[in-house]
């Protein structure tokens, strides 16, 4: 049975979805880590995705357009990260518990419209797969890597973009000065809180996105809990990768590699219970932690709400 | 106006304590928004909460229940908070609570309940310790978020539930007649906690306010207590005072998973009678992993604030499956609602923090003013 899974169709087939399952990790995870390294905690991330996730389809589905659907994703993750800055930012809640507090509304708001609304599981027509010119007629890398849909690709290209707005501009220097020292940026005529609130609505919106890549991209569906916990995962990505863009492109493909392969392994009938494949990832996200944590610090000012003078 | 609330501590005090309320009201208000969008009547659903909550014995019976489970994980809440860590994960302890002592009952079928439920009890209170104890062991021997590893043991113990109850754990009459629903077979009807009056209320409720004055004198008459809270205080200046930082992190974290195993206990014990699964952490636990959180925040972070705020939260979830029945919006409803409610009270903690900042300087100005009299010319 084990054996089956090393069949060449099975491995292009497990390396193809995971490339395509790494799509909302990638979203949420660099859209957190811009709010990281600006100091700010979000875990309501998962409360977002189901919302975006909501929107996208509900809006696909009325008026059968999928750049409506994803605009709904983006507006409404906009939205959230806005009330998520209000809650962090400006009224300095305990960062650990409001993101709880955004998760459930997410999960039930999300719920709640989407049985006032379908009532009914339904599906549409999402973003269709792009054959990219010569490179996706290459025998396997091909089929793996370049027939992919595409909310996959952009996703992909968002990491090496986030590197550099991070990384090489005044932007991303001022989002990480805040996170770093937020008394000094302060000094320096950085508006802390200001920046926060671009990070926290940049990270709604990608985890908006994040929702929509589920549902009008890889599943076409929306159902109850469509997102169960992977926007947990994508914050813990967000410390596995050290802050880092690129670290955070590894940790979502060990993950999404790790969901595709467990996938498989229920489609070929391998007995392994389901809910026990379903633990893996949880279990290697803490691992990976244990590991990750030991190399990189996080930014100093993760966490704690910004006060003049304190 | 926060001149005045500095020069009257005790008014200021009443504002602390009201301060949840009214954020809670707050949030009740967005609800009613909601519940308007969805073309019902805000001030009958409302009322159906408050009918549903107090209006008969049986009614305040089921929120003495509900509150149960929620003062027995504030108080792990309280535990986890005092040593300077925050612990989400107590969906997974009490589950873990609730298999493990479920597990004790399923075992010796046939011996006395003076017996079984103690151990049962304990067990689970071992449990959700033991589930506890591996995230504290990772915040402080490997520097691991134990948000993010609470979070992370909350899914591994949903999922190992819904295994064992559909495979090893299902009760054998499910099996045999092929429904499968995943759920263990009833506990001997010998195992019931005691009622305490002939409603669904239960013993488990007496134990966990009993729980809540153990917690708060174990919190602040004890060695070990004070340890815990000085290092949840100033973990350096604790180190420095030869206190064993990292153990005390452990400590506190599985003490903290320890009373939401015993939640679990205590919910199979005295009111479900079997453990079952929807296969999500709610549909066992009704979110009071989370609710507690909110529970102990409620009352202030005190084991003895959190029994009044516990029956409050109690009222607001047995009020509000009330609503969802009367109005018939659905039961999501509730789930956005509960976390409104979080989200309004974490942040209305904002204004108390803020006085209190502004009354400790008002209070060091006054002394610095009155000491500057004292200089002899």
């Amino acid at each position: 049975m084990i054996a089956e899974l090393f069949t060449t169709t099975v491995l292009v087939g497990i390396l193809a979805s995971g490339i395509r399952l790494a799509t909302p990790y990638l979203y949420a995870s660099l859209g957190e880590t811009f709010g990281q390294k600006s100091g700010v905690l979000n875990l309501g991330v998962e409360g977002i995705m189901l919302l975006g996730a909501f929107a996208a389809f509900y809006a696909t589905f009325v008026t059968e357009n999928i750049w409506l659907g994803l605009l709904a994703a983006i507006i409404v993750g906009g939205i959230m990260g806005l009330a998520v800055a209000v809650i962090n930012v400006t009224l300095k809640a305990e960062q650990g518990i409001s993101g709880i507090g955004v998760f459930l509304f997410g999960l039930g708001m999300s719920e709640l419209l989407f049985q006032k609304t379908l009532g009914t599981v339904e599906t549409v027509s999402g973003f269709s797969s792009i054959y990219i010119p010569f490179l996706s007629d290459i025998p396997y890398i091909g089929e793996i890597f370049f027939q992919q849909n595409l909310l996959v690709y952009v996703a992909y290209i968002m990491v090496p973009v986030s590197w550099f707005v991070l990384g090489k501009t005044t932007l991303g220097l001022k989002i990480r000065a805040v996170g770093e020292n937020p008394e000094a940026a302060d000094t320096l005529g950085v508006s802390v809180n200001g920046v926060r609130y671009i990070t926290q609505i940049f990270g709604g919106i990608m985890s908006g996105i994040a929702g929509a890549s589920l549902s009008i991209a890889l599943l076409n569906v929306f159902q109850q809990n469509l997102t169960s916990g992977l926007g947990f995962i994508a914050v813990a990505l967000v410390y596995f990768g050290g802050w880092r863009p690129f670290g955070v492109l590894v940790g979502s493909l060990i993950f999404s590699m790790v969901n595709a392969l467990q996938l498989w392994v229920q489609v070929l009938n391998i007995p392994i219970p389901a809910d026990i494949a379903v633990m893996m990832p949880y279990v290697l996200t803490i691992l990976a932690l244990v590991i990750a944590v030991q190399r990189v610090r996080p930014p100093s000012a993760l966490t704690k709400p910004y006060e003049r003078g304190g | 106006m926060q001149a005045f609330f500095i020069r009257h501590p005790k008014v200021w005090r009443a504002f602390d304590i009201l301060l949840p309320f009214l954020a809670t009201l707050a949030a009740l208000g967005v609800g009613a928004v909601m519940l308007m969008a969805f073309d019902a009547n805000p001030v009958v659903a409302y009322g159906a909460l408050l009918e549903g909550a107090f209006g008969s014995t049986n009614a305040i019976a089921d929120t003495l229940v509900k509150a149960t489970p929620l003062l027995l994980v504030a108080l792990g809440i309280c535990i986890a908070f005092r040593g300077g860590v925050i612990n989400i994960g107590g969906e997974g302890q009490l589950v873990l609570g609730a298999l493990a002592s479920t597990l004790v009952g399923l075992t010796f079928p046939d011996m006395p309940g003076y017996l079984i439920i103690p151990l049962a009890l304990f067990v689970g209170f071992l449990a959700g310790g033991f589930w506890g104890a591996i995230p504290g062991f990772l915040k402080a021997y490997f520097n691991v978020n134990e948000i993010l590893s609470t979070i992370m043991m909350n899914a591994i113990a949903v999922q190992g539930m819904n295994y064992l109850l559909k495979e090893p754990m299902i009760d054998p009459v499910q099996l045999e007649a092929a429904s499968r629903i995943p759920q263990t077979a009833r506990l001997s009807a010998a195992f019931d906690l005691p009622r305490l009056v002939p409603t669904r209320l239960h013993l488990g409720t007496a134990l966990a306010i009993i729980a809540a004055i153990l917690v708060f004198i174990f919190l602040w008459r004890t060695v070990v207590g004070y340890r815990i809270r000085a290092v949840g205080m100033n973990a350096s200046a604790s180190r420095y005072a030869g206190i064993n930082v990292p153990r005390n992190i452990v400590l506190a974290l599985a003490l903290s998973g320890a009373f939401c195993g015993l939640a679990g206990a205590i919910q199979v014990f005295g009111l479900h009678h079997r453990m079952f699964t929807d296969g999500s952490a709610t549909g066992f636990t009704g979110s009071a992993g989370f609710n507690g959180i909110v529970v102990a925040l409620f009352g202030q972070l005190h084991p003895l604030g959190a029994i009044p705020a516990s029956f409050l939260f109690g009222a607001l979830i047995v009020g509000a499956n009330k609503l969802q029945r009367v109005m018939q919006v659905p039961a999501s409803f509730i789930i956005a609602l509960n976390g409104l409610v979080v989200v309004f009270v974490v942040s209305a903690d904002y204004w108390r923090r803020r006085m209190a900042r502004r009354r400790e300087a008002e209070v060091v100005s006054e002394e610095l003013i009155s000491s500057e009299a004292e200089v002899p010319t």
